[in-house]
């Protein structure tokens, strides 16, 4: 990289901090509105793809030691022990549930099961697609 | 609660736990702790037989997935009661020998995990109701036994008895998966009690014989009958205590469980009486007929399995004669065969089992188990000696020993089928207690030449390896019990009779209930005891001019085997295969697409024109808009102007034009949730090609004559016709109604306004589990592919 480098290291570091949290709103927003465990593990991956971009991947892996592919097992994992634990209650694989609690900062809110499913496809996505394209630029 | 489903489920958590526990039991053996669970489950099992032999049964379900009839429903009667009580009884004994048998350099966690994994398995098999889950276990117990015959991976001949195994107990499988499904298809049902209850109906149906022949082609591979029975010999590279368990007392009776299972369905049809009948008795006698020409002891004990397995299998056909009987005399008589059945199948692996246990002996103590190396054994192992001469005096049918008992009962059967008036038995019926005779007499044969032949005449010592003497007591207490149960079983046969096998008899047959009888030792100077005396006198003749006769098995050409032929068979498998391989994979990247495109194009191109389905209908269509009709204008281009662009770059963008402008297009068409994966997907990518475009290869116009030019091109706008034809067809024919009312309802059911993430989380979370699996699969794939060929470096490590 040369002369660019500087402005896309600076924009990077806000642009990710957006891309996160817009990232995290599509996933919990997914209930009701646009989003979901799909397209927020997209979004979260894509800012994990920008900071690799900008940055070479070992400053990255260095501040974020986070093994991608394990990452995406334990999402698989996660979306797989949401099916078997209605088992246990006596219902039929993968059904969910939900039910409205009054929490203390948030007052009356949805919590529905199905977030911890979303979370494993989540989870499978950002796992996948960074190690996939982390893997491509790595092979030199 | 769910006792039984836990007795099913108990082994599987053993298994799984046994690399964590097996470095923490360091000073014990393994086998203990794993004795345990064996003996637990006798325990559980054994108190159930007061209800059971009331008459009762447990019934117990989990749903698995109840919306097509698949659950988890364990169901215990007599038959199923009686199978639990071998699997686990067998079990104890069988580990507890194994304590003693391994060798310390053997892997036990492996070891008793698979044994493990094969007793849940058989339970599973034994107890469920459901015929989908009994073929999960089914084939479980198959993928055990493979790896238990290749637990010494390193000899080349447990590899191959372990793949021979495999490939014909799942082939035959596969063929009862597709009878249980055309079961289905019949009935509705998948449950084993229902489709009892409901097939009188159905027997004339057009799928009630192809589905009748598929599972017993299931139940006769896995029980090793003619010509299925190669697999069984080969198998005998296991351990021993393996082949006591498996292959002679517990597995190999999944086939015979499976016939008697499913008499109640199929019996009282001619197809069923001729063909399990036949198929028993031609086993019967040619493994009797090749038992005897053996020279490796637990070869010996191989046929001789697969004869009395189709004494019992020729049993269980005669009985079925009953069902159409029903509750009368006639129907008693015939249901006499089932419960001489039922009592020999217990019988045999009482003896069998300790016969097996004996070899294991001879083996670890002497060293050998070739018959001509051996001799003379009975001074060094007087105790072995007995317990050889227990069992196979029991497997002769000589009296004192309760295969005497169930063998004048298979005697009686076969007499009472030659006056069978039915399903055209007269003409040939005689020829089954005939055979019946013959093969018993070759039985006969061999088991005095597995008594004599290795306990008496001159010691070899120079021959062997070790200096024979009788092993620890702890090896000796295995077949000890089982002999103990050899004799008992003689004297109080009524107390097995009354308590299990009537029970089991009303599993198979409720109506005879009057048929189960009060075995007798002696019944007077009869058809059957006649029978008896003349086994013993020509087999006694027989064995004695041995060095006469054997001559004859030397007139079977040496290439004329069964398992020549399927030696055969593999090899022009692999032939063909590498064949056909080498000739489409052409690494030739566009010839894979063209295969891909043309296939497509028959298939749904053909199913167009052979459904005539080609309706393409304007007339509901809704207008098109000015900026759809501008996006259209735009994709077209992008699309056509790849075709001729000369740089990667400029490809990688017109691509990526595409993908955002049908971004657009979900934006128009008011679909947000698809929209907005497809920009990220878009945009992630077009960053994912940009990577890729610094190592690829300078773009080169590839010169290829006029003739694949315009090939390529026919095959290109056929695939893009076919696409357009589905595409206006689907929209003019609603062939079924829409769904969207179905979903309407999503906010009460699920809670979420999001109907697409409701389909996608809640309806139809199975769909998206899979496809994040599949994600994950893939992702690992290209994470291999690449490291593959990064990872150079150990590779040539390998080769230095």
């Amino acid at each position: 990289m040369n002369i660019n480098d500087v402005i896309l290291k600076t924009v990077s570091k806000a642009v990710v901090l957006i891309i996160f949290t817009f990232g995290i709103y599509l996933f919990f927003s997914g209930h009701n509105q646009p989003g979901g465990g799909f397209i927020g593990g997209l979004v979260i991956a894509s800012a994990f793809v920008l900071m690799f971009l900008s940055y070479d991947s070992e400053t990255v892996s260095d501040a974020l030691p986070i093994d991608f592919k394990k990452l995406s097992a334990l999402g698989v994992l996660l979306a797989m022990m949401s099916g078997v634990a209605p088992l246990f209650f006596g219902k039929a694989f993968l059904s969910q549930s939900f039910g409205y609690f009054d929490l203390p900062i948030f007052g009356k809110t949805e919590l529905a099961t199905v977030t911890i499913f979303e979370a494993g496809i989540a989870l499978t996505v950002i796992g996948v697609v960074v190690n996939i394209i982390l893997s491509i630029s790595e092979d030199e | 609660m769910y006792l039984l489903i836990l007795a099913i489920l108990i082994p599987f958590f053993v298994a799984a736990l046994m690399p964590l526990i097996h470095k923490r039991l360091e000073p014990f053996h393994l086998g203990w702790f794993v004795l345990l669970v064996p003996l637990v489950l006798f325990a559980l099992f054994v108190s159930q037989i007061p209800a059971i032999s009331n008459g009762d049964t447990l019934i117990q379900t989990i749903h698995w997935i109840p919306s097509i009839g698949i659950n988890f429903t364990a169901y215990l009667d007599g038959l199923g009661l009686i199978m639990a009580l071998l699997i686990t009884g067998m079990g104890s004994l069988v580990v507890l020998y194994s304590i003693y048998y391994l060798s310390p350099s053997d892997s036990f966690p492996h070891f008793y995990a698979y044994l493990l994994l094969f007793m849940g398995a058989m339970l599973g098999v034994v107890l469920s109701d459901n015929l989908i889950v009994l073929y999960v276990f089914w084939e479980l117990t198959s993928i055990s036994s493979f790896l238990l015959i290749a637990f010494w991976y390193h000899r080349k001949n447990s590899r191959y008895g372990a793949q021979k195994s495999l490939l014909i107990t799942v082939f035959g499988g596969l063929g009862m998966l597709a009878g249980f499904l055309m079961l289905h298809g019949i009935t509705g049902t998948f449950s084993i009690r229902e489709i009892i209850a409901v097939m009188v109906q159905y027997t004339d149906h057009g799928l009630f014989y192809p589905a009748m022949f598929l599972i017993l082609l299931g139940a006769f591979t896995k029980s090793a009958q003619f010509p299925f029975h190669i697999w069984l010999p080969d198998a005998m590279e296991a351990p021993t205590p393996v082949s006591a368990y498996l292959h002679s007392a517990t597995m190999v009776k999944a086939g015979l469980y499976l016939v008697a299972r499913f008499t109640p369905i199929f019996g009282g049809t001619a197809s069923w009486f001729w063909t399990v009948t036949i198929v028993g008795l031609i086993t019967l006698f040619w493994g009797a007929f090749c038992a005897v020409r053996q020279t490796d002891l637990k070869a010996l004990l191989a046929y001789s399995t697969i004869s009395q397995l189709g004494l019992i299998m020729s049993l269980l056909g005669l009985g079925s004669a009953a069902l159409h009987f029903g509750d009368g005399e006639q129907g008693a008589l015939y249901g006499l065969a089932i419960f001489a059945a039922l009592f020999h199948l217990v019988n045999h692996s009482t003896f069998k089992g300790a016969l097996f246990m004996v070899v294991g002996i001879i083996d670890h103590q002497v060293g050998t188990r070739d018959i001509r190396r051996l001799g003379g054994l009975m001074a060094a192992l007087p105790i072995t000696f007995t317990f050889a001469v227990i069992g196979s005096f029991s497997m002769a049918g000589l009296p004192f020993f309760n295969g005497f008992l169930s063998k004048e009962m298979f005697f009686a059967s076969t007499v009472n089928a030659v006056g069978l008036p039915l399903f055209g038995v007269p003409t040939w019926g005689l020829l089954i207690p005939l055979i019946a005779w013959i093969a018993s007499v070759f039985t006969f044969v061999y088991c005095m030449i597995f008594v004599f032949r290795t306990f008496f005449g001159t010691p070899q010592l120079k021959k062997v390896d070790r200096k024979p003497v009788e092993p620890t007591l702890g090896m000796l207490i295995s077949p000890a019990i089982l002999c103990v149960l050899i004799i008992g079983l003689f004297f109080a046969p009524n107390l097995l009779g009354d308590h299990l096998l009537k029970p089991a008899l009303q599993g198979i047959i409720p109506d005879i209930s009057g048929a189960a009888p009060q075995i007798s030792a002696w019944h007077g100077v009869n058809i059957e005891s006649l029978m008896t005396f003349g086994i013993i006198a020509v087999g006694t003749l027989l064995f004695l001019s041995l060095r006469r006769w054997i001559i004859i098995y030397r007139l079977q050409p040496a290439g004329w085997t069964f398992t020549a032929f399927y030696n055969a068979f593999l090899k022009g498998l692999k032939q063909t295969a590498n064949w056909t391989t080498t000739h489409y994979m052409t690494g030739h990247l566009p010839a894979y697409f063209s295969y891909i495109f043309l296939f497509f194009i028959v298939v749904a191109g053909g199913t167009f024109v052979y459904t005539d389905a080609l309706a393409i209908d304007f007339t509901n269509d809704s207008p098109i808009s000015l900026y759809e009709a501008l996006l259209t204008a735009v994709m077209a281009i992008a699309a056509i102007s790849i075709l001729f662009t000369k740089s990667h770059l400029s490809a990688i963008l017109l691509n990526g034009v595409l993908g955002f402008s049908i971004a657009i297009f979900f934006v128009l068409f008011r679909a947000p949730d698809l929209a907005l994966t497809q920009l990220v997907i878009e945009t992630v990518t077009t960053v994912l090609f940009l990577l890729c475009f610094h190592f690829l290869p300078e773009w080169t116009t590839e010169r290829s004559s006029k003739r694949i030019k315009v090939r390529n091109a026919v095959i290109a706008i056929g695939a893009g016709v076919t696409v357009t034809l589905i595409g206006l067809t689907v929209n003019s024919g609603p062939l079924f109604d829409s769904i969207s009312s179905y979903f309407e309802n999503s906010y009460e059911l699920t809670g979420g306004d999001n109907i697409v993430n409701s389909i996608l989380g809640d309806f139809r979370a199975f769909d998206t589990m899979l496809e994040s699996l599949v994600l994950f699969i893939a992702g690992l794939g290209v994470y291999t592919l690449i490291r593959l060929k990064l990872g150079k470096g150990p590779e040539k490590d390998e080769h230095q």
